[in-house]
């Protein structure tokens, strides 16, 4: 074997470098994407032999208008005359964050017990529809009101997650099937309550599903004033990673959580009920969720419909791939994938197509969660055992 | 990722005592009709429209006081629970057939409680639900193809979506649906191979990786969609579809004819697949192979059979056949191609594998319950206003919840089905 591919070999084993060319590899494949369908580009195409400088100063142009747009929608936009629209960017990013780390942070705990939580969407709607019930019928003082319905949403979550962890500790049900059905389910139950007059459908409702605003008393506060939409929900996401952290890296249930994880056979034989530990584990789980979920329902001050669950339930997967499951790095992900989210509207005033950030999100994710993929790229060797 | 528990022989399914759970789900689903819709239904009689007009063999329609009806179903239903009841005592296990049958019968009895004092259109019903159920059908057919070798395919979204795209957009750029059928195939063929490569040599999660390319898919398609097709829909996505083929003497034949036999060509495939993957599986030598790498692949590496390669052309086949699915979304119903447009019908296909306990027959029927529950939610709105829909639309996703929990201990997933094999 040569030194030069046992340097690289050594280099690609480190993960923050593997993390670093998936994500650039990401960028990479979604630029040609931008460039190659881009209407600017498309029209250099005839004279793409005559004159390939344009087409390709074109792309390249497109590209940096691309990313700048970006730049400009999730960190700070230069251009502005203002402070507020000049800072509203990062706020926003930060805003739109904060659910994915919550929700990030509950399908990553599933990962480390090697149970795969793709019902984020299932939980997170049955939150919503506990906390959307405190938040528009109760009447209570103000911050009681707000924690009750976070309260309430968690709960909510956490027990439509054990009744997965109960059906697939007593069952054996595949947990993947089990939470795709509940997340249809608890969908069409949402929305029947949203539909439902004296449920949660809104006073003087028509016929869409649509609730009361959340009443004031329980809306997240706003951190930075009216100006800006951003409330204390990033506080209570860097929170939940503070407790993600303890319970995985510190407590005896974590420890539990992570040997079951590990070998579940290896758990058994030491005495750790497997089925119980299943059941707890989709529990806390979801309870992430459900923070998630309380964020998306107290966060609004108009009335929700049931799109107000935005997929973040399965956003999350691939935050939790991003960030190794971990709660630094979930933290890390969930605001990489935040600014996405924020940074999309300025793009698509330039004519880029923001789905193509959909593309780089998988594909980075897809480069990190499948090292084989990148060695097969570079042509590189498999690297040996540890 | 946890890992399937390997029980030898787990498909005889002799040697597992039968449980109480299907006799008490049928009972369970009679009493609903009996009581409902029966005794506490709705006022009105009901009209079966059996046949069309013009139809070689006119049958005339069946008119019946809906809760009369729903009385007589429901009763029929009871004696199939309690035929299913006394199968249990004397410790046999209770055939698919009775649990179809009632299963139709409250599908029957739903129909005239919803349309009391009004009209059912079977043949329009049951020819919707085919329809509908092509895409999931066909797509359960490719997970299925990959479960049996052991690979757990959870891209059957990406698949479907891939073959609804690229038959869209092929067709319409090269003017023939042919072409842009081939193309869905092969495009879904070579969005499998990615899989079935990464899986089978790579060792990567089948599961995660499932989920990535489905993510991706959805991120490709989504773009292109917005970026070129939204604005050169004309010369890009304009495919249409193909031609609705009457067979005839049988499409003249009442409720089944117009419903099954006046078909456009996906509807005619999945006909013929269905039963095609069923004989290879279970009556070649091939699917004995395939069987035998998907329940225990070290015996099948002994004996001979080159494990890697089985999984992968089967994984690559599959995929064929759900990016058939995915065409028949496009130019074999709607005519374009719409964001996301799949919109679950790939998971909902994973879930009809299960259902269906890996049998293409059973899947398929499994797959036509949801078919017939997104045409009823469309029907019963119309027929019907102020019916709860979003109740009628979680009954297949309910009993698909019970029928795995349900089905535990009794029949698993082929024996292998998520583990990469390592020879060694």
């Amino acid at each position: 074997m040569n030194v030069e591919s046992k340097i690289m070999r050594e280099i690609l084993s480190a993960t923050y470098t593997r993390i670093a060319i998936s994500v650039l590899l990401g960028f990479a494949i979604g630029s040609v994407f931008m460039a190659v369908f881009n209407e600017n580009v498309v029209a250099t195409y005839e004279t793409l032999f005559s004159n390939p400088g344009l087409t390709f100063q074109t792309a390249f142009q497109t590209i940096f208008d691309g990313y700048g747009a970006l730049f400009k929608g999730s960190i700070i936009n230069l251009s502005a005359d203002n402070p507020v629209s000049m800072f509203r960017p990062i706020t926003e990013t930060l805003r739109l964050a904060a659910p994915l780390i919550m929700a990030g942070l509950g399908v990553a705990l599933g990962f480390r017990v090697g149970l795969f939580n793709v019902g984020g969407t299932g939980q997170l709607v049955m939150g919503l529809l506990g906390a959307t019930w405190i938040s528009t019928r109760l009447e209570l003082p103000y911050g009681l009101h707000m924690v009750l319905a976070l309260v309430v949403a968690i709960a909510f979550s956490m027990g439509t997650g054990a009744l997965v962890g109960f059906l697939k500790a007593k069952t054996g049900a595949h947990e993947v099937i089990v939470t795709i059905m509940m997340n249809y389910i608890a969908l069409d139950l949402f929305t029947w309550f949203l539909r439902t007059p004296g449920l949660l459908l809104e006073e003087g409702g028509g016929g869409n599903p649509k609730s009361d605003p959340p009443a004031l008393t329980a809306q997240l506060p706003r951190l930075l004033g009216d100006e800006f939409k951003l409330n204390i929900g990033i506080l209570l996401a860097l929170v939940a990673a503070l407790v993600y952290w303890w319970l995985m890296e510190r407590s005896t249930i974590g420890y539990r959580f992570r040997m079951v994880g590990h070998n579940a056979n290896a758990a058994k034989a030491a005495g750790i009920s497997v089925e119980r530990t299943y059941v707890w584990a989709m529990a806390a789980s979801a309870a992430f969720i459900g923070i998630a979920a309380a964020n998306q329902g107290l966060g609004e001050t108009g009335g929700l419909t049931s799109s107000i669950h935005a997929n973040i339930g399965f956003d999350a997967i691939t935050v939790a791939l991003l960030g190794g499951s971990r709660a630094g790095g979930v933290v890390v992900a969930g605001l990489v994938f935040g600014a996405f989210k924020a940074g999309s509207p300025s793009m698509q005033i330039i004519g880029v197509s923001p789905e193509v950030l959909g593309i780089i999100q998988a594909l980075i994710v897809l480069f990190i969660a499948a090292p084989p993929l990148i060695r097969a790229i570079f042509h590189l060797p498999k690297p040996e055992a540890k | 990722m946890t890992k399937t528990e390997v029980t030898p022989g787990m498909f005889s399914l002799s040697e597992v005592r039968p449980s109480w759970k299907t006799p008490s789900v049928l009972a369970f689903f009679s009493g609903i009709v009996l009581v409902l819709f029966g005794f506490l239904g709705k006022t009105g009689d009901v009209t079966y429209n059996l046949s069309n007009k013009g139809d070689s063999f006119s049958v005339p329609d069946v008119v019946v006081a809906s809760t009369f009806a729903n009385v007589v179903l429901g009763t029929l239903m009871l004696l199939a629970a309690t035929y299913s009841g006394w199968l249990t005592i004397r410790q046999k296990h209770t055939p698919m057939w009775v649990s179809l049958v009632a299963g139709l019968l409250g599908a029957t009895g739903l129909l005239g409680w919803l349309a009391a004092g009004n009209v059912v259109p079977v043949s329009f019903i049951l020819g919707s639900a085919v329809v509908l159920a092509v895409p999931i059908i066909l797509g359960a057919l490719g997970g299925l193809m990959s479960e049996r070798v052991g690979v757990v395919n959870i891209a059957i979204e990406g698949q479907l979506l891939t073959g609804a795209f690229m038959a869209a957009v092929v067709g319409t750029i090269t003017e023939n649906l042919w072409l842009g059928l081939i193309a869905a195939m092969i495009s879904s063929a070579i969005l499998s191979m990615a899989l079935a490569s990464l899986a089978v040599k790579y060792l990567v999660d089948q599961i995660i990786i499932g989920v990535l390319i489905n993510v991706l898919v959805i991120g490709i398609t989504n773009f292109l969609y917005s970026q070129w097709l939204a604005s050169s829909g004309e010369e890009a996505n304009y495919p249409g579809t193909f031609d609705i083929i009457s067979i005839p003497y049988l499409s003249g034949l009442p409720i089944i004819g117009p419903a099954l036999f006046e078909a456009r060509i996906t509807v005619y495939l999945t006909f013929i697949l269905v039963p095609l993957v069923w004989f290879i599986l279970f009556r070649t030598k091939l699917g004995l192979r395939a069987r035998a790498v998907g329940e225990h692949p070290t015996a099948a590496d002994t004996v001979g059979i080159n494990v890697g390669r089985t999984r992968f052309w089967w994984v690559t086949l599959g995929g064929a056949i759900a990016g058939l699915g995915g065409a028949a979304l496009t130019i074999g119903n709607v005519g374009a191609f719409g964001r996301e447009m799949s919109g679950g019908l790939g998971f909902i296909a994973l879930a009809v594998v299960i259902l269906g306990r890996w049998q293409p027959f059973y899947v398929s029927a499994a797959a036509l319950l949801f078919g017939f529950a997104i045409i009823l939610r469309v029907w019963a709105n119309g027929v019907s206003p102020g019916i709860p829909t979003d109740f009628i639309t979680m009954v297949p996703y309910l009993v698909t919840l019970i029928a795995v929990a349900g089905f535990a201990g009794k029949v698993k997933a082929p024996a292998a089905s998520g583990q990469p094999y390592i020879k060694g």
